[in-house]
């Protein structure tokens, strides 16, 4: 069996900002997911303090879009919106929109440049779930997987509406 | 019916410790897995990433034989890992194309130089669209393209001295 090591990403990426956070960001994509085989603590310490930050960082600076709006308010409005419900798939815990990861600018451009040429954010929604699955939404869509998610609501509500009776019931009584 | 009400709570809470221990005890994969696997490759067509090799296009992966596709750049540290193993499968005959993402050619260049260049076309993806477009979520990744470029496997992270014989049998499989 593979060592696999698990970094808080959520955490790595949300609590301390920054530059810390988009380095770490940067070196999630795969480099801590998989690390060598056999690795021990000193392989984890190598990857967290002893290599460059900078060298696990794109050389090219961010496409146009990644960090800046649309000029069309009504588009960056719709884009905004989309980009909030879409999850950053380095860093996991994050959308797309509070991200620092290269990868999430990425996918801001993506966005904003297909608002921009006028299509529709669940067109753009579809074409990201047929490339990463689900996983990639915050808005899941009714499936066999995921009715339990929309009908459990109801049901407690159901269960609850019928004790909150009965014990009604039993006062008036 | 009270002795049932009695045991529910702790029955409840068994089973409530039994999921949290086995999400404890088997955490969830935290790799996001392409969907395009036994899909056909998405379009594009990428510009050379180096002086004196071509660029890569969708089209090259519909010629009849299966390739593989291998995402990645020269800022990424396990690149450097998997780079013996893309070099062993070079040289077992098995056709290597690449994308490079957010790279510059002096530093892709470096790259080829220090680690081997088992790639016949690297396409440069400035702003990682193609690698959005395959449904790639870092580098490296790897992606077995059958010989009517359909997506067949994908292999996520630095490939290992023990993924090559699994690599070698889905090319041979995808003939």
């Amino acid at each position: 069996m593979r060592v696999r090591f698990f970094i808080p990403l959520p955490l790595a990426g949300g609590a301390r900002g920054g530059a810390t956070s988009r380095l770490l960001a940067a070196r999630t994509r795969h480099a801590l997911l998989r690390p060598p085989p056999r690795a021990g603590g000193e392989v984890l310490a190598a990857l967290l303090f002893g290599i460059s930050p900078a060298v696990a960082q794109p050389v090219t600076p961010p496409a146009h879009y990644a960090n800046v709006q649309l000029a069309d308010p009504a588009k960056e409005a719709s884009a905004r919106a989309l980009m909030e419900t879409l999850r950053c798939l380095v860093c996991q815990g994050q959308s797309i929109a509070d991200s620092d990861a290269d990868m999430a600018a990425d996918m801001r451009a993506l966005v904003r440049e297909r608002i921009e040429r006028g299509e529709k954010p669940a067109s753009i929604r579809d074409w990201l779930i047929a490339r990463y699955g689900d996983y990639v939404t915050y808005d899941p869509p009714l499936s066999g997987l995921t009715w339990p998610l929309w009908l459990a609501p109801i049901l407690l509500l159901g269960i609850g509406s019928w004790i909150a009776r009965s014990s009604f019931r039993r006062r008036t009584r | 019916m009270k002795r049932f009400a009695l045991w529910a709570p702790l029955a409840i809470f068994a089973l409530l410790f039994a999921v949290v221990a086995s999400g404890l005890f088997r955490p969830a994969e935290k790799v996001v897995r392409s969907a395009m696997v036994g899909k056909p490759l998405p379009d594009f067509a990428l510009p050379a990433m180096v002086p004196g090799k071509p660029g890569l296009s969708s089209a090259s992966f519909r010629q009849g034989k299966p390739r593989l596709l291998n995402v990645f750049a020269s800022w990424c540290i396990p690149c450097i890992a998997e780079a013996p193993q893309l070099m062993r499968l070079k040289a077992m005959g098995v056709p290597i194309d690449a994308i490079a993402i957010r790279d510059t050619a002096p530093a892709i260049a470096g790259f080829l130089r220090r680690n081997g260049d088992p790639y016949e076309r690297i396409g440069s993806d400035r702003a990682s669209q193609v690698q959005l477009a395959l449904g790639s979520s870092g580098v490296p990744e790897t992606f077995v393209i059958d010989g009517r470029g359909i997506v067949v496997k994908q292999i996520i992270g630095d490939i290992r001295p023990e993924n090559v014989p699994e690599i070698v049998q889905a090319v041979k499989d995808a003939r």
